[in-house]
């Protein structure tokens, strides 16, 4: 066994059994650092397949971004864990469906489907030589440079809806206006007055 | 006996363990001198004599403080998550030390030459926050968790304009890798090659992130002793502790490596005719240290709000618009190619 081998099989391992226990673990918060786990396994994977790239921005992406948002809702969140049990026989049968679902196709996909002769050859077609990083910026950003642009506007057009949905504008509360703040004249906002003793303003 | 060092898996093993210790154990002695730069540093600012007692002129303080650190009693809050309590400090030190496996200290001299080499540091560094949220949550107590959610968001809000400074070097560069980031400031002009020139305002945009990033004053909000105790670290005694504060300062002088490498040129020597090497690098580092250390000393700390407005109202649009501008600098190739230093 080779050490590239025993390195797939302790990341398939890890994702795994993190994946496992994102589902299992009875407090949400360990939920999420398992699932942490499972994506930092998952970018041993694509390191062990050459494609470093995708594997550093699964990390910085879904672990340094989407994974802290997570922590940080559940973390808040005041859960009632004995309900929660509950909830997941209820739901059980239904998840246990969707896992068979899932199971039948891939094997359907594996067992029985046939890729025509074509299809790696036309797979390997698309891939440019050289670094991998190299090779998906020229993918992306000059052969399907319109797609993406396309797939992008589609995000922008999700986060502008997110932030409408979201703004309202209060205008009973007291903002701070950072601007007026620092332009303000010292000489003109203060007056100084004589006052004598005993008399007042 | 060569060859059992290249082709056995043991003797790799072995040849690779060695490596990592030579990294690993100069930069654990050297993290203890700059401490005591640090506090040193802190100290004269403030007209103070500083740690000046255990050997001479105080220079065995931090071993002094070590040997304290690990003989004292562990103390676990009741109703902790134990397991996550002890694992946020390891976490903590381990990320902070596993970015230093592809900085190179000279041309060739590093661990794992890997040509993601940045992305590599920019995620792991990205991972530290973990050490902070998952230590302040786990104590199950008040203030740990207020300083874990401001340090989240914090650390969060900082690394997108670290990220959009690195692009532009990356740009510039037209590689990932330290060695060639370092190879494309060597110039005829010596000190005046480097990256600090054309990328003058990010210099200083990279090193306020990150002392943000690190959670250093001015930007020590997740700590802010003064009302949050300590912030996350409240809770910890002991080794879990030293673990926390020795990861806290490795990723200071990693963020210190980083503005050498990126900004300073790394081992190339100021001035051309003299030879490159090592020392440079370290001085490098020292310097950058040493702002890190006087900027502590000189300047107060912001308020949360400040800090939040900064990162995203100033840092971001600031950062982005650069990336722009390099972009198009490095297209058409303008002040003698100094943006587009590939074709060089």
């Amino acid at each position: 066994m080779t050490v590239t081998t025993l390195a797939f099989y302790l990341f398939a391992m890890s994702t795994l059994v993190g994946g496992l226990f994102t589902v299992m673990s009875r407090n949400p918060v360990h939920s999420v650092l398992w699932l942490i786990l499972a994506f930092l396994s998952s970018a041993g994977l694509f390191v062990l397949l050459g494609a470093e790239f995708v594997a550093m921005l699964l990390i910085i992406v879904y672990v340094g971004a989407v994974a802290v948002l997570f922590l940080f809702v559940v973390m808040m969140l005041d859960v009632d864990f004995a309900a929660l049990k509950a909830e997941m026989a209820r739901y059980m049968p239904l998840a246990l469906l969707i896992g068979v679902i899932l199971l039948m196709q891939f094997g359907l996909a594996y067992g029985s489907w046939e890729a025509s002769a074509a299809a790696e050859g036309n797979r390997l077609a698309i891939m440019p030589q050289g670094e991998n990083t190299q090779g998906l910026g020229l993918l992306i950003y000059d052969q399907y440079f319109l797609l993406f642009q396309l797939s992008g506007l589609i995000l922008l057009v999700a986060m502008i809806g997110a932030i409408v949905l979201t703004l309202r504008h209060r205008t009973d509360v007291k903002r701070q206006n950072v601007l007026a703040q620092m332009w303000r004249d010292p000489a003109k906002s203060m007056e100084l007055k004589d006052v004598k003793p005993g008399q007042g303003l | 006996m060569a060859d059992f060092f290249t082709t056995h898996p043991l003797g790799i093993l072995l040849l690779t363990v060695g490596q990592v210790l030579l990294v690993v154990v100069p930069l654990l002695v050297a993290l203890a001198f700059l401490l005591y730069a640090d506090r040193k540093v802190w100290a004269a600012v403030q007209l103070r004599k500083g740690p000046n007692v255990v050997g001479v002129f105080g220079l065995l303080q931090s071993f002094a403080d070590f040997l304290k650190y690990i003989t004292k009693e562990v103390v676990v809050p009741a109703g902790a998550d134990k397991f996550v309590f002890f694992l946020a400090p390891m976490l903590s030190f381990v990320l902070a030390m596993i970015a230093w496996a592809v900085i190179p200290f000279n041309d060739g001299w590093v661990l794992s030459d890997i040509n993601v080499a940045i992305l590599y540091v920019f995620a792991v560094s990205s991972l530290e926050v973990y050490g902070v949220i998952m230590g302040g949550w786990a104590s199950n107590s008040k203030y740990p968790f207020l300083g874990s959610l401001r340090s989240a968001a914090q650390m969060i809000s900082y690394e997108v304009s670290l990220g959009l400074i690195i692009i532009g070097v990356i740009i510039s560069t037209g590689s990932m890798n330290f060695g060639d980031i370092v190879a494309a400031q060597d110039g005829r002009y010596g000190i005046f090659s480097w990256y600090w020139l054309p990328h003058f305002p990010m210099l200083f945009l990279f090193i306020i992130s990150a002392m943000a990033e690190t959670n250093r004053p001015p930007f020590d909000l997740p700590e802010a002793e003064s009302e949050l105790v300590a912030g996350y670290q409240v809770e910890y005694s002991s080794t879990p502790f030293l673990l926390f504060m020795i990861g806290e300062y490795v990723a200071i002088v990693l963020m210190c490596a980083l503005v050498s490498l990126l900004f300073l040129g790394g081992w190339l020597s100021p001035i051309p005719g003299l030879p490159d090497g090592v020392l440079w690098f370290v001085l490098k580092l020292i310097f950058v240290f040493f702002i890190f250390a006087l900027t502590k000393a000189v300047v107060p700390r912001y308020r949360y709000d400040q800090l939040m407005r900064i990162g995203w109202k100033v840092f971001l649009p600031l950062s982005l618009a650069w990336v722009v501008i390099v972009a198009f600098l490095a297209k058409f190739e303008l002040f003698g190619g100094a943006y587009a230093r590939w074709l060089m």
